[in-house]
């Protein structure tokens, strides 16, 4: 053979690409905002970290599918670590409900193998186009928060890798302490390689649905004492109706159908928000009427039905990238927790404090997190009550009405959500999440983000637009 | 080259023959109980192939040279439902030890009904423009170890008088072009070779099926900046060619235009693009 095979082949780890130079940046949170230029690195196999960050100089940040909100999954000039190369399903025991898979795979293709199993998420967010690293990294919570916990009371265990080369395997029993700061930990303790998931079995796709229009968060509150043994639990709130028709809503409530039926994997989504819509679109009147169409499209007060699962828990990802509707500004998110203490009054008062602002929220959703403590020593839910509304970006208004509702929740005793949040200031994130300076220590020297920058930073600075 | 296989299962223990039965009712097509060889095993677009097979419940042997990736590969479609799983870590430029590394394969999969041949290289043009050795190893990577494979495995296929070899060339064979010549040269002569095994071995009941992607997205393209087509929507397509016997597939489809005008455009004013 004429050819020197010891001849070094080029090489299957990428460089990486190089940040844009202006305008689109080469990843954007759901939010898309702030913007922030960073260079995205593709990971491909578990062995690519760190050794593909030899030679760089800056920090770095894994990150999934960019489903996070504000900018914990941004990295202001650093590199971006993207895992969803590195998506492939390990292992699985249909005993057990144990599925290993690498951390890019996402909650979406995670269900493509499981419901043809008889098996579905343990806890599940409102999209399942995020990775299974992320759910961990920001330990996410679902509409059964009560009965099932967080994302990471389902994690028996995973592996970290730090930048230095370390591979921590990680459960409650080993590593617990690298367990419990990873789990909500942002990505920032290190990069999660593989980890375990507890699946849970179902017959069938279907949901038994109910859907109940109600009047107030002390109606909403009736309603839910009342449900107490429904699995999933949410509702949708109209925050721009004032008056008698102040926080209506529906109270949705939804089971596993225990009727064996046919467990087909889903279809792709087929509808795409083409372009960014124009700035005025989303106006006061527009978000007004759609509210009014969402309340009445159930026609009577109370509702029963089958659904699939797909509509019941990802209503919005039928629609891919509608997060353009909110055109080139973006949107932020407000998401809140409150202890039962505080829940009625203090929402009652934000809800207030947002109708009267002038800002239309497109969406709300109120639940209620259980009594089930979460492993992460950074996870956000606490017991109590929990809302999240999304803003248009507004010049001059949309700003100040957050960090005045940050305030309000942190009187109130409550907590904002790290994974939905472009606006929270320092001093309120160290109050709402004391642990931080423990935290802080299991923080990988190589790897930082531009929300703990931000939520980290002494000197007081803080975003305005 | 070490050879192991995946499944505890010795090779000479009899193989499933009926449709493996899955939990929750996964439906395979009818072709499940398929043997395939799949050469390059952890690269972008045969893994995405192989994860439609395992879900069809294939039976799959897979050669690559790095085992901690075949490894991850192999679990990944072991747990896709693949109903048997053979691999062998070897590095395909070593022509000498082919024969071997195929009879193994081929003993373990108790027969073969399908050969992928998915391993290559980019190169580096600027490279390889300097450096004859490097140009050389593009072309024997690309080239001249797949047609040591190929004359194995054809001659394999005649005589059982069936089979398919879907080999993966490259739209850059259909035109040498500045920008990577190197590479095109080396997946024209793939492409040329395919044809004419095709011509001689087509009548004999073997289908030469010649795969021509354009840029996919996968780790070997990374630096390219250019549009790049979805890995899996390539990978349904490889399928489905090969359900149907194709001759040529380009893929995504659009290429096959394309690359029509991109032939005929004269000489005289291709020698001056910039491509």
């Amino acid at each position: 053979m004429p050819v020197s095979t010891a001849e070094p082949v080029a090489s299957t780890i990428p460089a990486a690409s190089a940040p844009a130079a202006s305008g689109k940046p080469a990843f954007e949170s759901w939010g898309r905002y702030p913007r922030h230029n960073a260079r995205v690195v593709q990971l491909h196999w578990q062995s690519d970290f760190p050794g593909i960050l030899a030679g760089s100089h800056d920090s770095a940040l894994p990150v999934g599918m960019g489903r996070s909100y504000g900018d914990v999954c941004l990295l202001n000039g650093g590199t971006l670590l993207q895992t969803t190369g590195m998506n492939r399903l390990l292992d699985f025991d249909p005993d057990t409900g144990i599925l290993t898979a690498e951390s890019g795979a996402t909650l979406a293709q995670i269900l493509d193998f499981a419901v043809p199993h008889g098996f579905f998420l343990p806890v599940t967010p409102g999209t399942k186009y995020v990775t299974l690293g992320g759910a961990i990294a920001n330990d996410i919570h679902g509409k059964n928060h009560e009965v099932a916990g967080s994302f990471g009371n389902h994690v028996p265990c995973f592996e970290l890798v730090r930048s230095d080369g370390t591979r921590i395997l990680c459960s409650r029993r080993d590593n617990p302490d690298w367990f419990h700061a990873t789990i909500g930990g942002m990505g920032l303790t290190g990069l999660i390689t593989w980890a375990q998931l507890r699946l849970k079995p179902i017959v069938s796709r279907a949901i038994d649905y109910e859907g109940i229009q109600f009047h107030g968060i002390n109606e909403f509150l009736e309603l839910k004492q009342r449900h107490k043994d429904v699995e999933y639990t949410v509702s949708w709130v109209d925050c721009v109706s004032t008056g008698k028709n102040f926080a209506r809503g529906i109270f949705m409530l939804g089971d596993h159908s225990k009727v064996p039926g046919e467990l087909k994997p889903s279809p792709e989504p087929r509808l795409v928000f083409p372009f960014e819509a124009p700035g005025f679109a989303l106006n006061r009147t527009s978000v007004s009427a759609f509210n009014t169409l969402f309340f009445h499209k159930q026609r009577k007060p109370h509702v029963k039905t089958i659904q699939d699962y797909e509509p019941f828990f990802y209503p919005l990802d039928a629609i891919l990238h509608w997060n353009r509707m909110y055109g080139r500004n973006g949107l932020v998110q407000f998401q809140y927790s409150l202890p039962w203490e505080t829940a009625v009054e203090g929402t009652d008062a934000i809800l207030r404090a947002i109708a009267n602002s002038g800002l239309a929220s497109f969406l709300a959703v109120l639940k209620t997190f259980g009594d089930i403590p979460s492993l992460g020593m950074m996870s956000f839910p606490q017991p109590g009550i929990m809302f999240a509304l999304d803003f248009p970006i507004k010049t001059g208004i949309t700003f100040p009405l957050l960090e005045r509702l940050g305030d309000m929740t942190l009187d109130y005793g409550g907590r904002l959500y790290p994974a939905k949040d472009a606006a929270m200031t320092s001093r309120q994130f160290q109050t709402f999440y004391p642990n931080w300076e423990r935290f802080a220590r299991f923080r990988d020297p190589m790897i930082t983000s531009s929300f703990w920058e931000r939520v980290t930073d002494t000197t007081g600075a803080r975003l305005t637009v | 080259m070490t050879l192991s296989a995946f499944d505890p299962q010795p090779a000479t223990q009899t193989r499933p023959t009926t449709q493996p039965v899955h939990a929750g009712g996964v439906s395979p097509s009818a072709k499940v109980t398929r043997k395939i060889l799949v050469l390059g095993a952890t690269s972008g677009i045969a893994e995405a192939v192989c994860r439609i097979w395992a879900s069809q419940g294939a039976q799959l042997f897979l050669v690559a040279r790095n085992s901690e990736k075949l490894a991850a590969v192999a679990a990944d479609l072991k747990t896709r439902g693949a109903a048997y799983i053979g691999t062998a870590v070897a590095d395909l430029d070593d022509t000498d030890h082919h024969a071997e590394l195929l009879s193994h394969a081929i003993n373990s999969l108790t027969g073969m009904d399908v050969a992928l041949l998915a391993h290559g290289i980019l190169g580096d043009q600027p490279r390889a423009e300097q450096d004859f050795h490097h140009a050389a190893h593009i072309l024997h990577t690309n080239f001249v170890a797949p047609v040591s494979l190929l004359t194995w495995l054809s001659n394999y296929c005649v005589q059982r008088r069936s089979g398919v070899l879907a080999v993966i060339s490259s739209v850059a064979g259909d035109r040498g072009r500045k920008s990577n010549y190197l590479y095109g040269s080396s997946k024209a002569g793939l492409s040329a070779y395919l044809a004419g095994l095709r011509n001689r071995i087509d009548r004999e009941g073997v289908t030469v099926m010649t795969i021509k992607p354009g840029p996919v997205d996968t780790p070997m393209t990374a630096n390219m900046n250019v549009k790049k087509a979805d890995v899996n929507k390539v990978a349904e397509s490889i399928v489905k060619g090969i359900d149907k016997r194709v001759d040529t597939l380009y893929v995504p489809f659009q290429w096959a235009p394309i690359m029509w005008v991109v032939r005929h455009i004269p000489e005289r004013f291709f020698k001056k693009l910039n491509l």
